[in-house]
């Protein structure tokens, strides 16, 4: 009701006590192309749709290695997430530099939700309006976060983020129980099939799509287009469907609110096991 | 009215000997394995060379802090250059930025006494060699640290290239092959060893081509 009262500054509260200008910010990722995290014991996959401008332009960079064992992907706006890459790189080197070792990654993301949540309290400063999907192995093992724009940050096993993600989180909301003994192999077919779903429709090919793995004794790297493709043609050509279960909840998950007026929050999405 | 001096300095010399040598496709780069300070023997056991790149390794004398700190911030500043550029840094460009690196501190030098070796954009061995505040020359050959002196002629006496104002001009790339630079390379070092107390106790040779990477190991005498 007084939405466009209290929505001009990110340092002014609503009566309600949102900040505005911050939900704003993360409607700026559901209007990026749509981008996949998934997680298993030993390894994460990340995946992303591209997008390009116009048939004439190339599309844009949307997976970034950080370091060996840290890889983000982004959806929103891209400028902003290249300049996020390029602070969590800096970082990554810096401590490698003092501790010869690799950072861990909750830290990684930590230190990145609070220089997010800084631009949510200058009012010279506009929020980041970029969501993160970072992924990375450490000591404690493989982790997947989402870093928001708000400053907020939250581990999963697995997630998606951008437009039409609702369709590929149904997917991974069917099949995340048996991700973590899942093999790198099939994590990475089930993250094509997330990204297929993501499509509704259009044909799936490695030209439209970007996948990117880490995990033991696998340091963080992009796949190219080739092995891709072959990984697809497998399952195009076998005819495989992405296996449904029973209770297929697809009615109910595509009628999902990805914009409901009011709560702009993540809904409640599988937790670390 | 003479001048007080320091009891105390930042520095020290942990001794040693570098060489480097350029063959036409492959490189050659080694150092002797000792660390002392005075006279006395730190550890036998020392690798002064680093990879800095793909092709570009560094063999470095003088305090091995100072060369530990110049490694790691080359490392770093590769880092940067491999997101930013998506590809290893050339041997070349390596060598301007070590060129950099030791001049930045040119008012506070890293006691370092470079020698980089590697094989350039295409694929003929380049070696570099450098003072302690970056001023620096490609070359066919290099030496540098204690055993430096008692290495350069003898260098010079096997692989020096006649003058360029010759006529018909000649390369200044050694025409060895790799197996007669390698083992140059330990008579080099088993001479030096000889007479400079700061060398010996073993040599840790790398050998940079097409192929890759090979890593030799050739005892010393330890006394």
């Amino acid at each position: 009701m007084f939405r466009n009262q209290y929505d001009t500054d990110v340092t002014t509260w609503s009566p309600a006590g949102r900040l505005f200008q911050v939900e704003y910010a993360m409607e700026a990722v559901k209007q990026g192309s749509a981008a996949i995290g998934l997680r298993s014991k030993t390894h994460v996959v990340l995946a992303c749709v591209n997008k390009a401008n116009s048939e004439l332009s190339s599309h844009q960079k949307k997976i970034f290695k950080v370091d060996d064992h840290i890889g983000v992907a982004i959806a929103g706006l891209t400028a902003d997430g290249r300049v996020l890459s390029r602070y969590m790189r800096s970082e990554c080197i810096n401590y490698g530099y003092t501790y010869e070792s690799p950072l861990p990654v909750g830290r990684l993301v930590v230190q990145l939700a609070d220089k997010a949540q800084v631009c949510t309290q200058r009012s010279w400063k506009r929020p980041y309006g970029v969501g993160l999907l970072v992924a990375g192995l450490d000591e404690s093992g493989a982790h997947l976060y989402y870093n928001c724009p708000s400053g907020n940050y939250f581990e999963y096993q697995a997630f998606a983020i951008g437009s039409r993600s609702q369709a590929a989180k149904t997917y991974l909301e069917r099949k995340f129980e048996k991700f973590t003994e899942s093999s790198r192999d099939d994590l990475v077919k089930d993250a094509l099939f997330a990204i297929r779903e993501t499509l509704q429709g259009e044909k799936l090919t490695s030209a439209v799509c970007t996948i990117a793995v880490v995990g033991v004794g696998e340091a963080f790297n992009i796949l190219d287009q080739k092995t891709v493709q072959a990984l697809i043609n497998e399952f195009e050509i076998s005819g495989e469907e992405a296996p449904a279960d029973e209770s297929a909840p697809e009615q109910s998950g595509g009628a999902a609110p990805d914009q409901s007026g009011a709560a702009a929050e993540e809904e409640a999405a599988p937790m670390d096991i | 009215m003479t001048k007080e001096h320091a009891n105390w300095s930042p520095y020290d010399n942990n001794g040693g000997t570098c060489v480097a040598i350029a063959g036409a496709d492959y490189c050659v780069i080694a150092a002797d394995t000792r660390m002392s300070t005075g006279y006395s023997i730190l550890t036998r056991d020392y690798s002064k060379i680093c990879k800095l790149a793909d092709k570009s390794f560094m063999a470095s004398s003088g305090f091995q802090a100072d060369v530990k700190a110049l490694q790691k911030v080359l490392s770093s500043r590769h880092l940067i250059y491999q997101h930013q550029h998506n590809k290893q840094m050339s041997c070349p460009a390596m060598a301007q930025l070590l060129s950099n690196t030791l001049y930045y501190k040119r008012f506070f030098p890293y006691y370092a006494f470079n020698v980089l070796g590697g094989l350039d954009s295409e694929g003929k061995g380049c070696v570099f060699t450098y003072d302690a505040v970056g001023s620096y020359e490609r070359v066919g050959y290099s030496a540098q640290g204690s055993g430096a002196t008692l290495i350069t002629p003898f260098l010079d006496n096997q692989l020096k290239s006649p003058s360029p104002l010759l006529l018909p001009a000649k390369d200044a790339v050694t025409p060895l092959s790799e197996a007669e630079a390698v083992d140059l390379v330990k008579t080099c070092f088993s001479s030096a060893t000889e007479r400079d107390i700061y060398t010996g106790d073993s040599v840790e040779i790398i050998i940079l081509n097409a192929n890759g990477v090979r890593r030799e190991t050739e005892q010393l005498r330890r006394d």
